[in-house]
């Protein structure tokens, strides 16, 4: 019995496709903000303004989707993060007088410091239960801040350190920053994904006591993506508070801005794939610059969409495309290619079962 | 003296927590599912009732009998036309799905009602006190709720002990498989579970509706609490989530006694971390999984 000669691949020349017309893209976005903007020649006028929102909105879909659509952490409390991010951004800038720009990324390491102590707790919770657990966490910071007098209580703070900025060189900075986030949350997960936690988690997603059964150490795998998440959200929550130049609890820590819409975005797009929340949120982006002016019907109808989303296509928009194309713009996935075919006994070759991974 | 009266008003809070903490915890016993969406159905049996007494002119009482019947055909529905779907896949599914319809509840009572405070009036229950000192009178109304609960949750023991759906709701939650081997219809009795569960938090949402003010989004606090109560109770276990109801009522009002009307819900919040980080089990846990 001769068995077939293979290898595993990762890449294909789609991904090298994926890649030319990733970095094209990434180029248009970085000189947006200059005089090289190229976005307006193509007749899309999009303010600064909403580009930071996409791109933050992008980052936050990125690290929900890893927490929820690869971790099987379905986090319905990360405005814990955004919201600690962006009074971190006071905290640092105007408290302590640290460069904004470096603040925004303490901010970040702000969120750890909270996320370390609070995940083994919310990970003694399981599935919807944990859900409500990550709210409780967020609520408690919201409070904690209202509650206190020196961070403005309810009516909140301006980040002063920020606004000079701002006032002297523009949104640009900020802009950049946000783009940097969204690539980075991408890079981070792809990374992540290929990496030995990449499989971890895979394996935690599918059978999480099968998983530990096999020697996977479940709890550090979760504590890695949600302190990784948590450093996001701190990061993206110091960037919006960038922008904003105001800081309140009700916004800071709102569960449908930093939560609801990164899940919908997800759902949307493809939950447990990077090309999903990608897609998910430009889907997103144009229904906001055209709906987004019916409120309270604009929302309902994202929770219509999500449940039948979630429901009817629970792999979301690339779940189809990856379904009828087999197409993946990220080689996180291990294949197998057959190299020659079989010189003899063809008939007897064992038919190598697929070790693809369902990433 | 007024600490005395701070303590009766928090464990009579209690009892309402439990009644909002009862049918998630059923739902979650019988189908594995937590409804985020538990909270907004409570508040929405609410606006039910109020639109009974505004447009209607029914009285409040039969408004809110209206309100829990009319929610127990919703539960029936919705379990089967929308949730069943979703159990038996992944874990995630019924997670994103209970949010959406969360967001869908909240947006559409905007819609309906605006964000406006509205409450639902009872003039003559809600004032009148039991007068025993000076300075300590306890309220008609939240000590009948109090005892309504206690009385509700003895019942629901019952219900489920010796009543042909009470056995089939444990036989369903212990194994789905045998279960339906023995002839039980799954899918109806999660209906069926869903539809007490969902009438019970109506009651519980027009109770608190007579009791206290409420608005489009006061679902999600109230998915809170009710989920504090069953987490700090134990699983499993109908006593437990009425201990774990008072326990946070007393946290929140005396909390609020001690350190400022801001910080009452801070301090329930913080028990319940308490309560996690040291008997992660809940004080009366009867199943092992959380």
């Amino acid at each position: 019995m001769s068995a077939r000669a293979f290898h595993v691949a990762r890449s294909s020349r789609w991904h090298l496709v994926a890649l030319a017309v990733g970095i094209v893209v990434l180029i248009i976005l970085v000189l947006q903000p200059t005089q090289w903007a190229v976005l307006p020649l193509l007749g899309l006028n999009i303010l600064p303004r909403d580009l930071i929102t996409f791109l933050t909105l992008l980052a936050l879909g990125q690290l929900w989707n890893l927490l929820g659509g690869y971790a099987g952490l379905v986090s319905v409390g990360q405005q814990a993060y955004v919201g600690i991010g962006a009074y971190g951004l006071w905290l640092l800038g105007d408290v302590f007088h640290i460069n904004p720009f470096v603040s925004v990324v303490l901010a970040g390491f702000l969120a750890v410091v909270i996320a370390v102590p609070v995940a083994p707790l919310l990970f003694r919770l399981r599935g919807g239960y944990f859900a409500i657990g990550t709210w409780v966490i967020a609520e408690v910071m919201r409070l904690v801040v209202s509650n206190i007098q020196s961070t403005g209580g309810g009516s909140g703070k301006t980040v002063i350190s920020a606004a000079q900025i701002i006032t002297a060189h523009g949104f640009g900075g900020v802009y950049w920053m946000a783009l940097g986030a969204a690539v980075a949350s991408i890079l981070a997960v792809f990374f992540l994904l290929r990496s030995r936690l990449g499989l971890a988690l895979t394996a935690i997603r599918d059978n999480d006591i099968a998983a530990r059964s096999s020697g996977v150490n479940v709890f550090r795998a979760k504590m890695i993506v949600y302190v990784i998440a948590a450093f996001g959200g701190g990061v993206v929550g110091a960037i919006v508070a960038f922008q904003l130049l105001r800081i309140q609890p009700a916004a800071a820590f709102s569960v449908i801005n930093w939560t609801a819409y990164p899940l919908v975005i997800v759902v949307i797009g493809g939950f447990g794939s990077i090309e999903g929340p990608i897609i998910g949120a430009v889907i997103y982006f144009a229904m906001l610059q055209t709906l987004s002016q019916y409120g309270s019907w604009y929302l309902l109808a994202l929770g219509v969409l999500a449940v039948v989303m979630a429901t009817k296509a629970p792999r979301g928009i690339w779940g189809w495309v990856d379904k009828y194309w087999h197409l993946h713009l990220f080689p996180v996935r291990r294949r197998l290619v057959m190299e020659a075919p079989p010189v003899t006994g063809a008939d007897t070759a064992p038919k190598p079962t697929s070790t693809t991974e369902s990433a | 003296m007024n600490w005395v009266n701070v303590f009766i008003q928090g464990l009579l809070l209690g009892g309402l927590y439990a009644l909002f903490a009862l049918g998630l915890s059923l739902v979650f016993g019988v189908m594995r599912l937590v409804n985020l969406a538990h909270g907004d159905l409570g508040i929405m049996a609410a606006f039910v009732a109020l639109a009974c007494v505004q447009w209607l002119h029914l009285p409040v009482l039969y408004s809110g009998v209206l309100a829990v019947v009319i929610m127990f055909v919703v539960g029936y529905a919705l379990q089967r036309g929308l949730l069943n779907f979703t159990l038996g896949t992944d874990d995630t599914r019924p997670i994103l799905v209970t949010f959406g319809l969360s967001i869908i509840l909240q947006n559409a009572l905007l819609i309906g009602f605006s964000a406006d405070t509205q409450g639902l009036q009872a003039t003559a229950l809600t004032t009148s006190s039991i007068h025993i000192t000076n300075s300590l009178a306890i309220g008609y109304y939240p000590l009948g709720v109090f005892v309504f609960s206690v009385l509700f949750i003895a019942g629901m023991q019952l219900f489920l002990a010796r009543t042909k759906i009470g056995r089939a709701f444990r036989a369903v939650s212990d194994d789905r498989e045998a279960a339906e081997l023995m002839g039980i219809n799954n899918r109806h009795i999660f209906a069926v579970a869903m539809a007490v569960a969902l009438a019970i938090v109506a009651l519980a949402g027009v109770l608190m509706g007579i009791r206290t003010t409420f608005d489009p989004t006061s679902g999600s606090l109230n998915l809170i609490f009710a989920f504090e109560a069953v987490i700090m109770g134990g699983m499993g276990s109908l006593w437990g989530t009425m201990a774990g109801g008072v326990l946070l009522g007393l946290a929140q009002t005396l909390g609020a006694q001690a350190f400022g009307s801001g910080w009452g819900l801070l301090c329930g919040h913080v028990v319940f971390l308490a309560v996690l980080a040291l008997r992660p089990q809940g004080f009366f846990a009867k199943t092992v999984t959380a």
